[in-house]
């Protein structure tokens, strides 16, 4: 085939959309139904506690119904900073996403950290929950953490 | 396990935008050539398997598509696998394995041009905690990379040194999409995607296809193509929940190279699954590929078709071991976040 | 678990993509937006496909020999829609059908108008309804829908495929 050829193909933008219906369960449903209230829960296995609400330890593969309640402070375990958020971000100022070890929980949770500068980040900084104000119990009832200083 | 032999392997040339072809299109060259390869046809062939996303391309059962590039008729054995085609290539060792077939077909195929990659990539993850967050393919990565920088395992240094030598190798592989390395100026000076990773770490969105016929060692001696054995070949996968894995080792693969017994082995040659320039220094620490010729191909910063490239690291070894005078051969596939899953092979030239 | 209590949640997908053709499928749009049916014949068993993807599924190797059908055909296969679709601008009750074009070997999901819901049936022999040529575009929409044509209906066992002569 010839590159004019090429360059003539056919092309069309095209949009897929899907509104997924997803079932929560006794653990997710709870967890979310927490965050709704503005509350940080866990499930607890011995000594370790899952933030987010994990349903079955990762490591023992044993199912978990007990929960804790958390603060909604934690400590930042690692993070990536970026300057200019790409499509589908849910932050459109720079932000981090960062892996966030909230305070009594052995595993962390993934969300975003804003409202700072870059320099401010480090592994070890300090970060607290800023709630969304409207609240779909999902994840998203956290709209992002913050940096705070003790 | 019975002995299986890898006996042709083919390769599209890497685009960053396949305009012209449509999933048929892409796959038919790759299949005709390992049948020209080994001199066989689709009905010498007792099973097929195929790996690839419809996500990528938007195209619902795509790969039901692509069957119109082999011969069905009459009808075949066939299956897929919504992922890599290196787990493909697996189902069709379990497959001669049971004794059930002698030869295997598998292709694995992938557009990522007409869609958004990263953000089709972070649909992969858990829908309840994470996809909903839409954390992209890059800032993942980035988030192991920080953690192998904060630990002190690879060095920003590094990482460049592997991007360089990455397009080095490149250079060299008519199949290639990229082969330029950026200065030492360039890159520091380049926007960072997500810290610590600009464009120059991150494999660059390709469009291709690959395929390759494996068979028991009866089947490859009649052809007296009975020249590269997969020797091993084992799996596995950590937790989905990310912030329970430790990002600064990979368990699963240091699982992997205990059963490989890979500390015994001395790997000539190694193709590994890298998309993004911390894994390839990573995985060779990782591995203990100091001495071993690791990605000589460009790897997947050379050229990553999504759901062919784990399949393509061992076609590249298998390319190696027929061709030079070497023996032991070491290739890697993944998939998930961060190297969630991991396939390592050990393969081996036959003298 | 209470009434109130949710258990579950709306998760929306939305990716946007820039689809290609294909190379078969290019050429055989751009024929379509100057009003011609061009399928494609497989070098090996000499089957006609109409639409071509590029390549004869049945001996999988490469289709470029390009074959101008004509407009006419018949009804190899048809259901009657009575459920809305959303999204659909087709009023229910409507005719869905598999033609297959005069010299093809596979048929294609068109719409039968102008005709009576009871009369349709296999075999019944059909012609194209185009668009105004000032609305035709690279798409099979050029073709409005198909109705009958009148004359002998096909004997069904005419679509096996009987392969070369």
């Amino acid at each position: 085939m010839s590159e004019k050829n090429k360059s003539d193909m056919l092309r069309a933008p095209f949009k897929l959309e899907y509104d997924y219906e997803r079932s929560t369960g006794p653990i997710i449903g709870k967890f979310f139904e927490g965050l709704s209230n503005q509350q940080i829960l866990g499930t607890k296995n011995g000594d370790n506690v899952y933030v987010p609400a994990a349903e079955f330890d990762p490591i023992t593969y044993e199912h978990l119904s007990e929960f804790v309640e958390l603060p909604e402070t934690g400590t930042v375990k690692s993070f990536t900073w970026i300057d200019q958020p790409r499509k589908h971000h849910l932050i459109n100022k720079p932000f981090a996403f960062a892996l966030i070890q909230i305070d009594g929980a052995t595993s962390s949770i993934l969300h975003m950290i804003t409202n700072c500068n870059e320099s401010d980040i480090e592994v070890g900084s300090r970060v607290k929950v800023s709630w969304s104000e409207e609240k779909t119990e999902t994840i998203k009832d956290i709209s992002h953490f913050e940096l705070i200083n003790e | 396990m019975k002995d299986i032999y890898i006996i042709a392997y083919a390769q599209n040339p890497i685009l960053a935008d396949a305009k012209a072809a449509n999933e048929v299109e892409l796959i038919m060259p790759v299949v005709h050539e390992v049948f020209r390869q080994t001199g066989l046809s689709q009905k010498d062939i007792d099973f097929t398997c195929s790996g690839s996303c419809d996500y990528l391309q938007g195209a619902a059962f795509a790969f039901v598509e692509g069957l119109s590039a082999i011969q069905t008729n009459p009808p075949i054995k066939e299956s897929h696998v919504e992922m890599d085609a290196a787990w493909a290539l697996y189902e069709c060792m379990l497959k001669i394995s049971s004794g059930d077939t002698e030869s295997a077909l598998i292709y694995g195929f992938g557009r990522s041009s007409p869609g958004n990659l990263d953000s089709i990539i972070s649909l992969q993850t858990d829908p309840y905690y994470l996809s909903p967050l839409w954390v992209d393919r890059i800032s993942y990565a980035a988030l192991q990379a920080n953690t192998l920088l904060q630990h002190g395992t690879i060095s920003h240094d590094e990482m460049y040194d592997a991007i360089v030598e990455s397009m080095e190798f490149a250079k060299s592989n008519p199949n290639a999409l990229v082969s330029n390395a950026p200065s030492k100026e360039e890159y520091v000076a380049e926007q960072k995607l997500s810290t610590p990773l600009n464009k120059f770490d991150v494999a660059p969105v390709s469009d291709g296809a690959s395929a390759m016929i494996i068979c028991t060692k009866d089947f490859a001696k009649n052809l007296n193509l009975d020249h590269v054995k997969i020797n091993q070949v084992c799996h596995n996968i950590e937790s989905s929940n990310i912030g329970t894995r430790d990002l600064s080792t990979s368990t699963s693969l240091l699982d992997l190279s205990t059963k490989l017994n890979l500390t015994n082995l001395s790997v000539d040659i190694a193709e590994l699954h890298s998309q993004y320039s911390h894994e390839i220094v990573f995985l060779k620490k990782l591995l203990g590929l100091d001495n071993t010729s690791v990605n000589a191909s460009g790897g997947p910063l050379s050229g990553n078709v999504m759901m062919a490239a784990g399949l393509d690291c061992i076609g590249k070894t298998y390319e190696y071991l027929k061709s030079k005078d070497v023996t032991n051969g070491l290739a890697h596939a993944t998939s998930g976040p961060c190297l969630q899953q991991n396939m390592l092979l050990h393969m081996e030239r036959v003298k | 678990m209470s009434e109130e209590k949710k258990d579950h949640f709306i998760s929306p997908i939305s990716l946007d993509y820039n689809y290609t053709a294909g190379a078969a499928t290019t050429r055989f749009l751009k024929k379509v937006s100057e009003g011609k049916i061009v399928g494609q014949k497989c070098p090996k068993c000499t089957a006609v496909y109409v639409p071509p993807r590029g390549s004869c599924p049945r001996c999988g190797v490469a289709t470029e020999e390009e074959v101008e059908l004509v407009d006419k055909g018949s009804v190899e296969s048809f259901t009657i829609v009575h459920i809305p679709i959303p999204g659909n601008p087709i009023v229910p009750p409507y005719v869905c059908a598999m033609i297959r074009l005069e010299g093809a070997n596979i048929s294609f999901l068109h719409l039968i108008q102008e005709i009576d819901l009871k009369d349709i049936r296999i075999g019944m022999r059909v012609e194209a309804v185009w668009k105004d040529k000032s609305e035709w575009d690279t798409t099979l929409e050029n073709i409005k829908w198909f109705k009958p044509s009148g004359g002998d209906d096909i004997d069904p066992s005419e679509y096996r495929f009987k392969g070369p002569e």
